[in-house]
């Protein structure tokens, strides 16, 4: 998904300005990655954890019902690495517009 | 030693912590009052962030509605967590790039208006308040049990710890208090967890126990042998939902969006140096909540297997000291419907209305005697799901100072809630009434003096609330992520991520999605209680998920008004454009 960003403008070097369409470049980028992990938010929770919990119970997970423990345990470390991931993408894509000051 | 002597040892000693922390953490100037200066490092504002967030009812109450609900219990899981995503995502590092000192600070700015700048003043005092009464209640209730003092007594030591720093250090004391008590409620959660996990399952973490099998050399899974526990004694299944679908459904994206949109989370974000370190802060936010939150359905499983185990069909006389202490403070009660002298616990209200109303007399066996009417079924026991975290060392038999522990954590959970939502209401009064409203030429040593003056008036309103808690509040604190998510969040997120919303459309947005909210639950809990049943709720939403219809409202009008009415002004625009991305730096 980051690599798919790459091609739309050749972000500018850091020379102090940003022009118009680098910003509004770097906000694409930004809405593309979200958008992304929203998805995966969502999956774990409102469907692994509530749509399809029932079917998912069918499944033996170690000694839990696979549905009931995305919903009590699941989700929520999946949570937990979607917000690491989004500092980490973040963090290249400020990097790659120059918005990253040295000592970072 | 015994348990309340360590209580006290416990109590006093983190107590002068939190003392020597207020002294050594004043704050000289608004913007050490209002956001600790701004430099606090992400991952002490991440713990500063979970005490904050995590108060008395996830610490005291939440394992227990979990171990009595089962499956269903999984809406706070999930709500109270994934809103931590939508916060990174959404709001922290943009609210961050903005760079002011309020929620109301924001609001006020990106919509140029006064009356929106009022709205969100009043919505965060009434959100606040709902939430501090609740905090002053589990401090009472910790100090009534534990130390076998007055509950007034216990607010008011409450109401003095916290008036000491939240008065003298602000945000900057509020936040390294917070970090400290963020240690000790851990601590004091995860012993007995896995001292209990171990008992149980042999698998000292806890998280891992509840999915292993019982150590008793069985080979049964721990869940399983709860299931057929329960199926036994002709209750619902443990790991069984009853909720519908649609219920969950809108419940838990109601606490999503309500928890982002919590003053009093938001604003721990303002303390940290950056946008950046804004989206880490939030990321190490959600790791130390998560560790208490993946605990707390473990902690339910065993507390319901060694409670049913211990109780059940057990003789009253010959009952641990546990239970007449939680029958004393009028937690527990048990009527003797067959008069056998043994308790049975069964499935179904053991007396109708559910909770006991106790008479000065005593039975046959010594059981403190109600004057409810009996129920049909078989059930004996009245168990009140807030005493499943206190109670669940004392049931499994684990040392007194585990239990002694357990005290200090609860008082951690709730005062740390309680110091950061008196700074919320504190900065609403003299920051955005009084700076930005009403006297705009105070100086900043005034406007810092009004501010502790705020604080300290906070304060004890909310001891009031603590000693003679208004009866509809415990009510009104389940709904207030609903009012939460139903006006703020889609204010300050359409404030973000469009340029073209405009004032009137915000504002008739944030109007129609409370308006809406505020009215069904006032309908269904307090106009028409008789009829709050799924079949009469719309859509089969009941009024706990209601926040989300009422968000989806503000979102549709939000923006069909904003397209029939003027843009922004241009430095409007140009603000919403300049929060989007991080300071460039050289």
């Amino acid at each position: 998904m980051d690599e798919s960003t790459n091609t739309e403008v050749s972000p500018v070097p850091s020379d102090g300005q940003s022009s118009e369409a680098n910003r509004s470049a770097y906000w694409r980028a930004n809405l593309k990655i979200m958008m992304g992990l929203l998805v995966i938010w969502f999956s774990v929770s409102f469907g692994c954890g509530i749509l399809f919990v029932d079917a998912l119970n069918e499944i033996q997970f170690f000694g839990w019902q696979l549905g009931f423990w995305f919903s009590q345990q699941g989700a929520i470390y999946v949570f937990v690495i979607l917000i690491f991931a989004y500092v980490a993408l973040m963090n290249r894509l400020d990097r790659r517009f120059g918005l990253l000051k040295e000592d970072d | 030693m015994s348990a309340t002597l360590l209580t006290y040892l416990f109590v006093a000693l983190t107590f002068g912590v939190y003392i020597a922390i207020a002294l050594w953490s004043r704050s000289d100037s608004t913007n050490e009052f209002y956001v600790a200066g701004g430099g606090v490092h992400p991952i002490a504002n991440g713990a500063a962030t979970a005490a904050d967030w995590m108060s008395a009812a996830s610490f005291l109450s939440m394992a227990g509605i979990i171990a009595f609900e089962g499956a269903d219990g999984a809406r706070y899981l999930m709500g109270w967590t994934g809103g931590y995503v939508l916060l990174a995502f959404l709001l922290a590092p943009y609210l961050r790039r903005f760079g002011k000192f309020t929620v109301p600070d924001f609001v006020g700015d990106r919509y140029y208006s006064q009356t929106a700048r009022l709205v969100a003043v009043i919505c965060v005092i009434f959100i606040s308040f709902t939430y501090i009464a609740g905090q002053m209640r589990g401090v009472g209730i910790v100090f009534s049990r534990f130390l076998e003092v007055q509950i007034e007594v216990g607010v008011i030591i409450g109401m003095a710890i916290v008036f000491f720093y939240a008065v003298l250090g602000g945000m900057k004391g509020i936040t390294y208090t917070q970090v400290a008590q963020y240690c000790v409620l851990i601590f004091a959660y995860l012993v007995p967890a896995i001292y209990v996990s171990i008992l149980l399952t042999g698998v000292p973490l806890p998280m891992l126990g509840f999915g292993s099998t019982m150590a008793d050399g069985s080979g049964v899974y721990l869940l399983d042998k709860l299931d057929g526990l329960t199926a036994e004694l002709g209750m619902a299944a443990f790991t069984e939902g009853r909720k519908s679908t649609v219920d969950m459904f809108f419940i838990v994206a109601a606490l999503m969006a309500g928890t982002a949109g919590l003053p009093h989370v938001i604003v721990r974000f303002f303390t940290v140096p950056d946008m950046r370190a804004a989206r880490v802060s939030a990321g190490y936010a959600l790791v130390f909540i998560a560790l208490l939150y993946t605990t707390a359905p473990a902690v339910a499983a065993f507390s319901r297997i060694n409670l049913i185990q211990s109780v059940n069909d057990a003789s009253y006389s010959t009952l641990p000291e546990w239970f007449s202490k939680w029958e004393d403070s009028g937690l527990l009660s048990w009527v003797d419907k067959n008069q056998d002298g043994r308790l049975q616990y069964r499935g179904g209200a053991a007396m109708d209305p559910v909770k006991p109303i106790f008479t000065e007399g005593r039975g046959g066996s010594g059981e403190r005697l109600v004057s409810n009417e009996l129920t049909a079924s078989e059930n004996e026991l009245y168990i009140d799901r807030d005493i499943i975290v206190l109670a669940s060392p004392e049931i499994a038999q684990l040392p007194n100072w585990v239990i002694a522990l357990m005290a200090a954590g609860g008082l951690a959970a709730a005062l740390s809630t309680a110091a950061g939502l008196l700074l919320v209401i504190s900065s609403a009064v003299s920051h955005d009434l009084i700076k930005n409203t009403l006297a705009k030429n105070v100086s900043e040593r005034q406007e810092l003096r009004y501010a502790r003056i705020s604080a300290a008036v906070a304060i004890f309103i909310a001891g009031l609330f603590g000693i003679y808690p208004p009866g509809f509040v415990a009510e009104v604190v389940a709904f207030a992520f609903g009012l939460a998510a139903a006006s703020f969040f889609p204010a300050i997120v359409l404030g973000i991520f469009s340029t073209r919303v405009s004032k009137e459309g915000a504002i008739a947005g944030m109007l129609t999605g409370i308006g809406f909210t505020a009215s069904y639950i006032v309908y269904f809990k307090f106009i028409d209680p008789a009829n709050n049943i799924a079949d009469a709720w719309w859509f089969g939403i009941s009024p706990e998920g209601i926040g989300t219809l009422g968000m989806l409202l503000n979102f549709a009008v939000t923006l069909s008004v904003s397209r029939f009415t003027q843009a922004p002004p241009d430095d409007v625009q140009s603000m919403v454009l300049m929060i989007r991305e991080p300071s460039r730096g050289d």
